[in-house]
């Protein structure tokens, strides 16, 4: 056993009544405006101790997209070879860690899948360590993982890929803070303004309440939309375990028009 | 007398005990997918070869357009990176397929860049021409970090184009202390600067596009 020898002084307990204190603000003020809780974490949301310096502190500004906003980078096949979404096949040997299959379509806000676009993925390997140099994770790096793959989305949106499930991961937000298990996805959607850069988890994991990236999403429902669910039909005998996961990306439509008001807001 | 149940019945997994116990998922109208940090560790997933090279800096149009990246205490940020997502000369974005490839001759409309250890980054790219009448041309500029939970929007107008800059309806709806946050400045031949500041004095102006959701 080799604990870091410094720790953070906060405690897990300070983090989870910090989480519990601006949830509880935010519905508190959801409830009086008779407005929804917001889908996307709130940006200065403390408990993660890196925001604190990194969130802007004016409101944004409205802005009516042009053409370029409304379009997106013409990814295709010939970007991304068709092995880039297995991530067990990159070296010599199979990696270490149980095998799985995560697939899903990537769809509009109604519900139009996301053709012929790119997803990138990354993540840590079976023991939680990624293959970054400032990792400094005490846990072994497997020579048979990278942990990187790229997919090209199928005319149904839907996209495939075959790797490792993670491990939880340490950091340094607060004393003994655990990350849960995750995948990073990148997507693009049909327009540039649906952008996402988001985080997939693993159902029933332990961590989740603790852990406040993940609870700086602050409607339970939204941020339950970062779990895959296990598919049995998803699974292949003798082979892995299946998840699947749908993401919907939303963006303003061509049609999208500025209040008239607005110049004058 | 109950019919005799079939024996060769085909597996279906949704028989299973517990397999209700998740609701079918988009039964209503389909809920947003939320944003989650990028994390520290991206450095050796997302980053790939010509990233930053939208025009091949040796082409005679190709114009710099770099900053820094800082924090809300003015200090560099290490570990973002910036994307670039701009029109052609003519105003146009770009369409043909394959935008990671880098053809020097091509002009590839999408750049990405990691910042270096100082919060630096750095793209060659065309100067974009006005998508609209009465718009001035700009650079879309999406910045993401460790510590930012959903990625920041701005745009980069040009500070050589002050008239199409002074007709420009974004820039018009910002305040006028603050849209110099919004201009990439000449620095030197064919070179703009366009510095990010997440948080502090002179914060960037960041864009909502309806998606603050």
């Amino acid at each position: 056993m080799h604990p870091p020898t410094t720790q953070p002084e906060t405690t897990q307990r300070q983090i989870s009544d910090e989480i519990a204190e601006r949830q509880r603000r935010e519905t508190d003020a959801a409830a009086s405006a008779a407005r929804p809780l917001a889908v996307h974490p709130r940006r200065d949301f403390a408990p993660y101790r890196s925001t604190t310096l990194r969130h802007p502190t004016h409101e944004l500004v409205r802005a009516d997209p042009e053409e370029i906003e409304l379009v997106s980078p013409a990814f295709g096949h010939t970007d991304v070879a068709a092995e880039e979404s297995d991530l067990t096949i990159q070296h010599a040997g199979e990696p270490l860690g149980e095998r799985i299959i995560v697939t899903g379509r990537i769809l509009d806000g109604d519900g139009r899948p996301v053709r012929n676009q790119l997803v990138e993925i990354w993540q840590a390997n079976a023991s939680g360590r990624y293959v970054h140099k400032r990792d400094q994770h005490p846990a072994p790096l497997d020579p048979n993982f990278t942990g990187v793959g790229r997919v090209i989305t199928g005319d149904d949106g839907s996209y495939r890929i075959t790797t490792i499930k993670p491990g939880a991961y340490p950091w340094k937000n607060h004393r003994n803070a655990w990350r849960p298990a995750h995948i990073h996805f990148s997507f693009f959607g049909s327009a540039f303004t649906q952008r996402l850069i988001t985080q997939m988890y693993f159902p029933g994991d332990p961590l989740f309440a603790l852990d406040p990236i993940y609870q700086s999403i602050v409607d339970p429902a939204a941020r339950e939309r970062l779990v895959a669910q296990y598919d049995h039909d998803v699974s292949e005998p003798e082979w892995a375990i299946g998840y699947r996961w749908d993401v919907v990306l939303t963006g303003p439509k061509s049609t999208w028009m500025e209040p008239e008001d607005a110049d004058h807001a | 007398m109950p019919e005799q149940p079939t024996t060769d019945e085909a597996f279906d997994a949704a028989d299973l005990p517990g397999a209700d116990a998740h609701p079918e998922p988009h039964t209503g109208p389909l809920g947003q997918t939320p944003s989650q940090t990028v994390g520290p560790f991206f450095g050796y997933a997302l980053p790939y070869a010509g990233g930053p090279e939208v025009r091949a800096p040796w082409q005679p149009d190709a114009i710099r357009v770099h900053g820094t990246v800082r924090d809300g205490a003015g200090d560099p940020i290490p570990d973002a990176f910036v994307e670039i997502w701009g029109a052609d000369a003519a105003g146009r974005p770009a369409t043909a397929r394959g935008s990671f490839a880098r053809d020097p001759h091509g002009f590839a409309g999408f750049g990405r860049a990691a910042v270096d250890r100082d919060g630096h980054y750095s793209f060659t790219t065309v100067k974009p021409g006005a998508m609209r009448a009465g718009s001035a041309p700009y650079l879309l500029v999406t910045v993401f970090a460790r510590g930012v939970l959903q990625h920041l929007f701005t745009r980069a107008y040009f500070g050589d184009e002050p008239e199409a800059n002074a007709a420009d309806p974004l820039l018009a709806r910002v305040d006028a202390e603050r849209r110099g946050t919004l201009i990439a400045e000449p620095d030197g031949e064919r070179s703009y600067r366009f510095d990010l500041r997440l948080q502090g004095d002179g914060e960037t102006v960041f864009l909502d596009y309806g998606t603050e959701v």
